[in-house]
Order: structure tokens, then sequence, then C-alpha cells
């Protein structure tokens, strides 16, 4: 047989691919149909936001967060929200604490939603996304309820939320819960029981626990990996440790596990919603939802109306904005992608000096090398699909 | 709680006589001052010792003062998570001079470490692959250095003879307005007209 000149192929995978889950772009070299190497491109969405913080002040530099992960807006907004405060030293009413963990737990399913029923559609599937998207609609009405906005709600702050919540939108929520586990019942038989689904994931894009260590992983990534860790277990903040929920754990490191945690994530989440919502109803839940600190939490609008010292600190503080002492600070919550943590620098004045925004995708993105080796082109997706990534996040 | 991040550093402190140049305990966090050529020891004894067993590559930051002679801090968050803590590295370099590359401690420093390099300016020695990575593709300076203006020194178009996308200087139709906020009370480092009569 004649010898036959061999070599690797090398292929453009997006930056407009619908499995590229927005602007990615891989350089990949190909063996044959087998992964040689992965070199992600990243920065297609790079829009500065942490050059931008610096130029703003503490509160103008909220909203930037709703628009890192795009998919979970309010989680990113804890996260700053628990810096700030941690470097001003100040304390948040106990609904307040409610408000923001019943807001989180509607980010994580609002981002477990699209993860879950997206990777089926990477693999094949229509059907799941448009009932995913469904139940989505429902959650950001919630969102357009309590602050306007569907999306970048801008609806914590340093010291609280913005406003307090109607007692009709608790029970709305209240009222979604229920059927929305049943439609998890139903998502869990068309996906997560379904054969080509398993065939894709199950056995796909393992990684060892020390590895997801090393490589800087967090979240869903390593409870796939068999390591009971999550920030609101570990190391609580607002007013997780007294509610109860379960901690999903994979065996076995691969697609399919981390899928399955997702999903059971879901009904977790639900869980700590109707605890919130029990709470938030009940005599102890009541009270303020801001700091009572007049000098970092703006007056109420009908205060205005009718005190000057108010309307001296509102136009102090939406133009000036509060001080902050010099410090540096990293505080981080679980969010649904993993740990999303922001290292604030104040120096002192009404601007952050710096802050650094630790999304977790970006170290997720970086192991697709590691993780890809060896595997099939068509596997590339599916693994791509399953570290659940949002470019908001990553190129910032 | 700051009670024992004492100890953990003093421990620290011991453990790295040299590398370890002193440490801070603020707001419940734990900062260990560390001498920029030694990094890769620090981290390598924070990660391997069975007294600290900081596991987890957390996050990588560059910060820049361009006052101090030593312009930029590199600043590393690690996490143990067998003892459910959490630890901060600082080393300081200027533009010049490179700091040891951790990819071999850990790899998730890769890409930290191309950041850094493409916002700051920071180098690392024994990076195999030190590219840009969040900036454009021939993109020029480090826009996150503090005398990098806000608005940038181009702008890009498409410009529809050459049928492609063109690079052209910034051309604002309106000043950035970057208002003094700050109360002539307090912060201001300016002499307040009028003040200078009191002499």
């Amino acid at each position: 047989m004649a010898e036959q000149s061999v070599r690797n192929f090398s292929i453009n995978f997006g930056p407009q691919h619908p499995a590229a889950h927005g602007v990615l772009r891989l350089v990949l070299e190909l063996d044959g149909e087998v992964v040689e190497r992965v070199d992600p491109h990243i920065g297609l969405l790079h829009r500065g936001t942490e050059k931008l913080i610096e130029a703003k002040t503490y509160i103008q530099a909220l909203p930037y967060f709703d628009r890192l992960d795009y998919v979970a807006p309010m989680n990113q907004e804890h996260a700053y929200c628990l810096a700030v405060e941690k470097l001003l030293g100040i304390e948040v009413p106990k609904r307040a604490q409610l408000i923001r963990v019943l807001y989180s737990e509607i980010g994580r399913l609002l981002s477990h939603l699209l993860n879950v029923t997206t990777q089926a559609m990477d693999v094949g599937a229509l059907t799941p996304p448009l009932w995913g998207f469904e139940e989505r609609e429902k959650l950001m009405i919630f969102y357009e309820h309590a602050s306007g906005s569907r999306m970048h709600a801008a609806y914590f702050r340093p010291g609280g939320v913005r406003l307090d919540l109607a007692p009709k939108l608790l029970d709305d929520i209240w009222n979604f819960c229920d059927p929305f586990l049943k439609v998890l019942d139903d998502l869990d038989e068309l996906v997560m029981g379904n054969r080509i689904f398993k065939q894709r994931n199950v056995d796909i894009g393992v990684i060892p626990l020390d590895e997801c260590w090393a490589w800087g992983f967090s979240g869903v990534m390593v409870r796939g990996s068999g390591a009971a860790w999550d920030l609101r277990k570990a190391q609580p903040y607002e007013c997780y440790e007294e509610l109860e929920f379960d901690i999903p754990v994979g065996k076995n490191g691969d697609n399919y596990d981390r899928q399955l945690i997702r999903m059971e994530e879901m009904r977790q989440s639900v869980r700590i919603m109707k605890q919130c919502l029990e709470r938030l109803r009940s005599p102890g839940g009541q009270g303020p939802v801001q700091t009572d600190d007049g000098k970092i939490a703006p007056p109420r609008r009908g205060e205005m109306k009718r005190s000057m010292e108010a309307l001296i600190h509102h136009f102090k503080l939406y133009t000036e904005g509060f001080h902050v002492p010099e410090g540096d600070v990293y505080a981080a919550v679980e969010a649904p992608k993993g740990e999303f943590g922001v290292y604030l620098v104040s120096d002192g004045t009404n601007k952050p000096y710096r802050c650094k925004i630790r999304a977790p995708g970006f170290a997720h993105l970086q192991a697709m090398d590691h993780m890809n080796r060896g595997h099939m082109l068509a596997d590339v997706s599916a693994i791509l699909g399953s570290l659940d990534i949002v470019f908001g996040e990553v190129d910032r | 709680m700051d009670q024992t991040l004492t100890e953990l550093g003093e421990t620290i402190a011991g453990a790295l006589p040299g590398a370890v140049t002193g440490f801070t305990v603020a707001l419940g966090e734990l900062t260990i001052h560390a001498e920029a050529a030694d990094i890769v020891k620090v981290l390598t004894t924070l990660r391997d010792d069975p007294r600290f067993l900081f596991v987890n590559f957390t996050d990588l930051a560059g910060v820049d003062y361009p006052k101090r002679p030593k312009r930029f801090d590199v600043v590393w968050h690690l996490l143990s998570p067998k003892f459910n803590r959490r630890i901060r590295i600082k080393v300081q370099t200027d533009e010049a001079t490179p700091v040891p590359s951790t990819i071999g401690v850990f790899p998730a420093s890769n890409w930290f470490e191309r950041e850094a390099y493409d916002l700051y300016g920071i180098l690392f020695s024994g990076h195999p692959d030190l590219r840009r990575i969040l900036t454009d593709y021939g993109f020029e300076g480090h826009p996150l250095r503090k005398d990098f203006p806000l608005t940038g020194f181009v702008e890009v178009r498409y410009d529809d003879e050459q049928k492609r996308v063109i690079y052209e200087p910034v051309r604002l139709t309106q000043e950035f307005r970057q208002f003094d906020f700050l109360s002539p009370w307090e912060g201001t480092d300016y002499v307040l007209p009028g003040d200078e009569k009191a002499q």
C-alpha cells in the first residue's frame, strides 16, 4: 500500500455558532475526528467593565454586574454588594436578606433552566429549550415586578434592596413553585432519561477532583466530581445558614452528572424559595429592606417631599455617592455557574480604586483544552455546554 | 476568627523565612506579603504543606499604583477546601521586572497571567504562551493602567468603500466629562481658591 501523507486539520469553531453559547472562537486542531488541541479565543465581548467601574461611584458601578452573567443577573450584584458592605461594615436587615436569597435562587433557576435545556439542544434535541424558556419567562416577570426590569435589574443595593416586594408578588411566586416542580419532573423524563442525551453525555468530559481544584473550578464543576463544596453551606452569607437545603454531589465527574446536579439544584432552590416566602409573610420577616444608615441608603421618595435633610441626602448620594473606607476585600457568592467573586480595593474615596471580577466561567473555559484532548469533535460542543459558559462574564 | 488568622499568618511566615516579608489581618481576611522572586516557592508550600492545603486557585489580579517605584501589585487568592479558609498573597513588581509564572503550581494561572499581562503589562517569566487574551487582535497599550484614558485611543467603524472594519483615532463629539464630586472639606489634594491667602 502506498504511503499516504497525513496532516492535522485545523478548524475554526465560531465565533458565530449556535453551540458556542455566545461569541467564542475555538481553534481546533484535529487528527481525523479526534481533538488534538483546543485554543479558545475569547474577548470578543470584552467591554472593559473593570475599567468603567473605576470611573464610576459605588452605586453607579452596580448595574455593570447585571451585564456580566446576563442569565442570572442578581447573583452578580449580590457579590458586589457583599464586598461593599464588608468594607463599610454595615448589616443588612432581615427582610432584605430574605429577599436577596429569594431572588438569588430565582437567578439559579434562570441559569440552570437555560443550561440544562440548551445542553439538550447542543446534542440534538429541540423541544427542551422551548419548555425551559416558558418557565424562564415566568421568572423574568418576577424580576420585572420587583425591579421594573426583566434582566438588568439593579435591584440589590449596598445596604439592602431597592424596594420592598408587594404581597401579591409573594403569592405569585408561591403559586409558581409547586407547578414548577411538576415541570422539572417532565423535563427529567424528557431530557435526563433520553437515550441520545445519555449516549452523548455519560462518560464524556470526565475530570477528577484534584484536577478540578488545580484548574480553579468551583460550583457545579467540583460538585460533579464528588466534592460536597457549596459556599452557601461552607461559608454562609445572608441567611443561608438558617435555611434547609441539600447539596447534590456527583460521582463520575462527567457531563451527565453535572446536568443531574443542576436538575436537583433547581428542586433545592424551590425548597429555599418556599422557606423564604414563608418567612417573608410571617410577622418575623417584616421590617425595613434597607439599612437605616442614611449616609448609605437613599431616602424614600415620600420623605423627600417633606424633609429637607432627606432631599439633601438624596442629592449627595446620587452625585457624590458614599465614601468607602480604605482597604481591600474579597467577597464571593455561590452563583449558578460557580464561585463568583469580587476583589474590591478602596482608596477611601467615592469610587472603587480597583474592582477585579472573578468569573467562574473564565476558569472553566480555560480548561477546555485539558478536558477535550482525545475526545471526538462532536464532544466539543457537549463539553462546552456542560461547563455552563456565558460570555458576558468570561469577557467582562 | 482574627486570632486564628493571625496564628496562621505566623505559621506561614515561619515556614517560609525570607520569602514571606509579612502579613496583615484585616476585615477577617489574611494577606501575605511575599517577594516576587520567591512566589513559586510560596505557592507550592501553601498548596502542599499539610498545615495549609490551599489547593484551589481562585483568582489572580493586578493592581496599579503609578506613584510607587514598583507600581504593580499582583494579588493571588487561594482557597483551602479542607480547612475552609481563604488567603491572599501580594507581591510587588514594576513594568520591566517579570514575576515567575506559577503555571507549574496551578495550571489555572495560565489565562489569569495572560489577563494581567494584557490589561496591565505585567510580565511573567516562564509562561509558555504570554499572548493578549481579552483585548482585540493587534491592540496596543495596557488598558487597565491608571494612565490609560477611559475612552481609549482608537475606535472602529465599518468603511463602506474599503469593505472592511477600519481603526481611527477616537473623536469625541462631546468632551468626556469627569466631574469632581469630592467635597472640598475632605478628600481633595488641591488648594481651594482663596486658601493660599491664609498662609
